[in-house]
């Protein structure tokens, strides 16, 4: 563990943020007060920041350069429930059971802290129900796409050819995010209940909160890109 | 040095935060998702569309970010180092944007123009 007094003197001094990095650099101990676990989900995120920006990115590069007409997503996504036709209903609802699960998750967090054991295995598995129940609708909303709408990654009826590709593509490394979070959470909360970190601390539900809240994150940049732009 | 060892296990967990707190900002999550569905749902075009889309958007990620992913009580150093290499990022997509209206312009003389 570091040596962190000097750390504190500047503290409780309320010394400027950037003296506080001066320090971190400078001392000689690590940089970066935490468990190597959390750094490294860090920079593993940053890393995947990058992979979504670039297919993000190259959807914009298809969608601002494509002559033909872009489906209207809007209609694309629309169900019709009860005669009723909504759009982006079933989107919007997906939206909220993420949100959900990261507050979800962040509770969890929370109690792990707390040492609340019980309500922390709970919260974490509620959080992989709801991101289960996720990736069930992105099935069902792909089916529906797929075999209904015709809509395949080289064309689809309703316009530009690309639309599949980028839907396909953005949405579907998403999912696999999801289905990954949902075991990595499923693991880490039997773990957590067999009580294999109460001697190690529960650092390891945080940093697991970090994937989960970053699949959240990427979920609100491609619902305002891709479904409502 | 007694001091010392309790810190591993102790001290050196983050500030912890009431879980209202987490209620409140998940509330606000849900209003703001709202909002930007709204948005389609009442059918805003144009510049107002995009402005209030984007600005749900970083609202949204700022909250998740920030209190979610507790990066609010992060040191500057970790602050820096998530938020800085990004603006390559925002490089790259301003050099592809302005290509892209390239591009555009070029399918538009060569398809439409023969």
């Amino acid at each position: 563990m570091p040596n962190d007094d000097h750390k504190k003197d500047h503290e409780t001094n309320n010394t400027s943020s950037w003296q506080s990095v001066a320090n971190d650099w400078n001392a000689d101990k690590q940089s970066f007060d935490m468990p190597w676990g959390k750094l490294m989900m860090w920079i593993f995120l940053l890393s995947d920041t990058f992979i979504f920006s670039i297919f993000l990115t190259s959807y914009m590069s298809v969608r601002m350069t494509v002559t033909a007409v872009w489906p209207n997503p809007s209609e694309v996504f629309a169900l019709t429930i009860a005669g009723h036709h909504i759009p982006l209903v079933l989107i919007a609802i997906m939206t909220f059971i993420l949100i959900t699960s990261s507050g979800t998750m962040a509770m969890a967090v929370n109690y792990a802290y707390q040492g609340n054991k019980q309500k922390t295995v709970y919260l974490m598995l509620a959080t992989a129900l709801l991101g289960a129940s996720f990736i069930g609708m992105q099935a069902f909303e792909w089916t529906k796409l797929i075999v209904e709408e015709g809509i395949r990654p080289w064309g689809n009826p309703m316009g530009a050819n690309q639309f599949g590709a980028a839907f396909f593509m953005i949405t579907g490394f998403h999912g696999l995010h999801v289905s990954a979070g949902v075991i990595y959470l499923t693991v880490i909360a039997k773990r957590v209940y067999q009580g294999k970190y109460d001697q190690k601390g529960y650092h390891i539900v945080e940093i697991t909160g970090l994937y989960w809240h970053f699949v959240d994150l990427v979920w609100v940049f491609i619902f305002a890109f891709f479904y409502l732009w | 040095m007694k001091e010392n060892t309790k810190i591993k296990t102790v001290t050196s967990q983050p500030k912890q935060h009431p879980i209202s707190m987490y209620l409140k900002v998940w509330l606000l999550l849900f209003v703001l998702s709202a909002c930007s569905y709204m948005v389609d749902y009442f059918q805003f075009q144009g510049v107002l569309r995009w402005t209030l889309i984007l600005v749900f958007m970083l609202l949204k990620a700022g909250l998740i970010i920030m209190v979610f992913m507790h990066l609010a009580w992060e040191r500057t150093a970790v602050k820096l180092l998530l938020f800085l290499p990004p603006i390559a990022i925002l490089i790259f997509i301003a050099l592809m944007s302005s290509e892209a209206d390239y591009v555009f312009i070029g399918r538009i003389i060569s398809f439409f123009n023969p």
